[in-house]
C-alpha cells in the first residue's frame, strides 16, 4: 500500500513554492538568464521608484488637494449630494450581488427592482448633482461646477449607457434588409471611424450651437457626453457586428422553425450569443473611452486630468507634478483594471453554456 | 401499421409542381408529393440532390418560386401570418442539431411555447419535462447543450420540436452527425414517435430504419422524386436504374 501510495506523489521538485519557481522561473539555462535579468531589471526600477516615493516625494499635494481631485469645483457645502449619489450606487451595487450571486427563483423579485433602482439611478443622480433653480434644499449646481473625478466619472458611465444600445443599434441597421438604414448605418459608422475622438469632440463642443436654432443652449457636459456616446457607438457596432457574423446560420434556422417571429429570432437567440461573444472588445471600447474623457481638456472641462494640470500650477506646489501625474495615473489604472476584470468575471459566469 | 387511419385521413402535405432555383441553378423541378396524415415519409438520395431544399420548403425555410403547397389546408404564400401558423404546426429536426447553446437544455424546449404559444412558464416546464422523459434524458434538463453527447443533444431538439405540439415532423439527416453507437438511441426515439402516429417526413440514408418504420420510400435525384414505393417493393424492386445504382452504393457499403 504504502508503496502504492508513494508512487502516485509527485516528484518532490514539483511541490511547493521551491518547485514551483525552478519549474516555471529556472527550467533551463536561458530561463534562468531571463529571470535573473528581469529580477535585475525591475530592481532597479523599483529601488529609484520606491525611494523617491518614500523620501522625496511630497505627496500633501495630493493630500491637500483630494477633495480637487475627486469633485473639482463642486461647492463644498453641496458635497452631501455627491455621496447620497456614491452610497446609492453602492446599494445597488450590494443589492446586485445578492440578487445575481446565487441562483434561485426567490430573487426574482429582488433583479426586477434591482434592475428598476439601477434605470433609476441616472435620472436621480443627475438631479441630484444638478438640483434647481428655485429649491433651497437643492440649489442649482451647473454643469460647470461638476470636476475631476466625479466628472470623469459621469461621462464616462453615460458614455458607456448610452453608447451600447445605439452600437447595438448600429450592428443591426448594417445588417437590416432595409436599405435605408443599411446605409446609413454603414455610412454613419464609417465616418466617425474616419476620424479622431478629438475632432467628434470638438464638433460636439463648437460646431454643434452653429446648427441649433437661435436661443437654444445644450449644456457643455452634456454636448461632450453626445460626442463621446457617438464616437464610441460607431466602434460598439463594429465589435457587435463581429459577434453576429459568428452565430452559425443554423441557430436562426431553428428558431424561425419553431415559429420565433423575427424580433424573437434576433432577441432571444441571436443578440444574447452574439453579445456574450464580443464582451472582450466592448469591455476594451468602454475602457478606451474612460481613458479618453480626459480629451475634454481640449473643450475647457475640469475632469481629473485637467485637474491635476491646474494643481501642478498651484504656487506652493511648483514642480510637483510627478506626484500629482503619479497619482492620476494610478487612479485610472485602477478603475480601468476594474473594469478589465469585471468582464473576466462576467465571461466566465455567462459562458458557462460554451463548454 | 394503421392503415385505416391512412385511408380515412385526408392529406395533410400537399405539394403540387414546386420548383425553385439558386440564381440560375435549378434545384426543385416539380416536385410532387401528398402525405397523409399519420403517414412516414422517407426520403432518401444521393448528397445535393435537393432533398434538404425541398423539406425546407415545407415550413418556408426556402421558398418556393413556382408551385403550390398546402400544409394542413393552409396554402403556403408570402402572407406571413400562414407562415407563422404553418411553422407552428411542423417540427423540424437538423443534421446539426442547432441548439441554443446559451440556453439550459429545459430553457431550450420551453423557449417556443412560452414565446409563440404564449403558455405560463410552468405549463411549458411541466411538458417540456414529460417530452425530456420520452426521449429518455430526464435527468440532462440544467445541462447546457455544449455538455451533452451528440446523440443526446439530438434527443433534446427532438424533445425541443415536440414542444410546440406539432402535427408534422420533419427530419433533414438527423443521425449523420452521430457517431454509431449513438445513432441507435435517436432512431429510437424517432420509431417511438412514428408509432404514435406522428405525421413524418425523414431524410436519411438509414435503411434499416426506413424499412421498419416507413409507410412509403422515395428516391430523390436531380432535384424530383424519381420514384416512391413501400419498403418491400422499394428494395426488392426497384424500377429505376439510378435507385439501383444509389441502392447498390448505400446498401453495401
Ligand atoms: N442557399 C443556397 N444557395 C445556393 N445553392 C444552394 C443553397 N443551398 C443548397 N444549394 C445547392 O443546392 C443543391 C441541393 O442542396 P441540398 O438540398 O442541400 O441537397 P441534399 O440535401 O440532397 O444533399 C446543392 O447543389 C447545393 O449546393
Ligand atoms: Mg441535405
Amino acid at each position: 500500500m504504502t508503496a502504492i501510495s508513494e508512487a502516485v506523489q509527485p516528484p518532490r521538485s514539483e511541490i511547493g513554492v521551491l518547485g514551483w519557481v525552478r519549474k516555471n522561473l529556472f527550467s533551463t539555462w536561458y530561463n534562468a538568464l531571463l529571470t535573473l535579468a528581469s529580477l535585475g531589471f525591475i530592481y532597479v526600477v523599483l529601488r529609484g521608484l520606491l525611494t523617491w516615493a518614500l523620501t522625496t516625494a511630497r505627496w500633501e499635494v495630493v493630500t491637500t488637494n483630494l477633495t480637487l481631485f475627486l469633485i473639482g469645483p463642486f461647492p463644498r457645502q453641496q458635497v452631501w449630494r455627491v455621496w447620497v449619489c456614491v452610497l446609492m450606487v453602492v446599494l445597488l451595487g450590494g443589492l446586485s450581488m445578492v440578487a445575481w450571486g446565487a441562483p434561485g427563483r426567490r430573487h426574482k423579485w429582488i433583479r426586477r427592482w434591482v434592475t428598476v433602482g439601477w434605470l433609476l439611478s441616472f435620472p436621480l443622480t443627475i438631479m441630484l448633482l444638478h438640483g434647481f433653480a428655485s429649491s433651497s434644499l437643492l440649489p442649482l449646481v451647473g454643469t460647470s461646477y461638476w470636476g475631476g473625478l466625479l466628472l470623469t466619472f459621469l461621462l464616462a458611465i453615460v458614455g458607456i449607457v448610452a453608447s451600447f444600445p445605439l452600437g447595438v443599434l448600429l450592428a443591426l441597421g448594417r445588417r437590416s434588409s432595409l436599405p435605408v438604414v443599411r446605409w446609413f448605418s454603414i455610412l454613419y459608422i464609417e465616418l466617425i471611424r474616419g476620424v479622431p475622438l478629438v475632432t467628434v469632440l470638438f464638433t460636439a463642443a463648437v460646431m454643434l450651437p452653429l446648427f441649433l436654432p437661435e436661443g437654444m443652449r445644450v449644456d457643455k457636459v452634456l454636448r461632450a457626453m453626445v460626442g463621446f456616446t457617438l464616437f464610441t457607438a460607431a466602434y460598439i457596432a463594429e465589435n457587435v457586428r463581429g459577434g453576429l457574423a459568428a452565430v452559425p446560420l443554423g441557430q436562426y434556422e431553428a428558431a424561425r422553425a419553431l415559429g420565433l417571429s423575427g424580433w424573437q429570432v434576433m432577441g432571444l437567440i441571436v443578440l444574447p450569443q452574439a453579445l456574450r461573444a464580443v464582451i472582450p472588445p466592448v469591455v476594451g471600447q468602454f475602457i478606451t473611452l474612460f481613458k479618453d474623457t480626459s480629451l475634454v481638456v481640449i473643450i475647457g472641462l475640469l475632469d481629473l486630468l485637467n485637474i491635476a494640470k491646474s494643481v501642478v500650477a498651484q504656487p506652493q506646489f511648483m514642480g510637483l507634478k510627478r506626484e500629482v501625474y503619479l497619482f492620476v495615473a494610478v487612479i485610472y489604472f485602477v478603475f480601468s483594471y476594474a473594469m478589465s476584470y469585471a468582464s473576466q468575471r462576467l465571461e466566465k459566469a455567462l459562458g458557462v453554456g460554451e463548454r | 401499421m394503421s392503415n385505416e387511419r391512412l385511408e380515412s385521413g385526408d392529406d395533410i402535405i400537399i405539394c403540387r409542381d414546386v420548383h425553385k432555383w439558386f440564381g440560375d441553378f435549378h434545384v426543385l423541378r416539380g416536385v410532387n408529393l401528398a402525405v397523409k396524415r399519420g403517414e412516414v415519409v422517407v426520403i432518401c438520395g444521393p448528397s445535393g440532390s435537393g432533398k434538404s431544399t425541398f423539406i425546407r420548403t415545407i415550413n418556408r425555410l426556402e421558398e418556393h418560386q413556382k408551385g403550390t403547397i398546402i400544409v394542413d389546408g393552409i396554402e403556403l404564400t408570402q402572407d406571413m401570418r400562414n407562415v407563422a401558423a404553418i411553422r407552428s404546426e411542423i417540427g423540424m429536426v437538423f443534421q446539426s442539431f442547432n441548439l441554443f447553446p446559451h440556453l439550459k437544455v429545459i430553457d431550450n424546449v420551453t423557449l417556443a411555447p412560452i414565446w409563440v404559444r404564449k403558455w405560463p412558464k410552468e405549463k411549458a416546464e411541466k411538458v417540456a419535462m414529460e417530452l425530456l422523459e420520452r426521449v429518455g434524458i430526464p435527468e440532462q434538463a440544467h445541462k447546457y447543450p455544449g455538455q451533452l453527447s451528440g446523440g443526446q443533444q439530438q434527443r433534446v431538439a427532438i424533445a425541443r420540436a415536440l414542444a410546440m405540439q406539432p402535427k408534422i415532423m420533419l427530419f433533414d439527416e438527423p443521425t449523420s452527425a452521430l457517431d454509431p453507437e449513438m445513432i441507435k438511441e435517436v432512431l429510437d426515439v424517432m420509431r417511438e414517435l412514428a408509432h404514435s402516429g406522428m405525421t413524418m417526413i425523414v431524410i436519411t440514408h438509414e435503411m434499416g430504419f426506413a424499412k421498419e418504420v416507413a409507410h412509403r420510400i422515395l428516391f430523390f435525384d436531380e432535384g424530383n422524386i424519381v420514384e416512391g414505393n413501400t419498403p418491400e417493393e422499394f428494395f426488392r424492386n426497384p424500377r429505376e436504374e439510378r435507385t439501383r445504382l444509389f441502392l447498390s452504393q448505400i446498401l453495401t457499403h
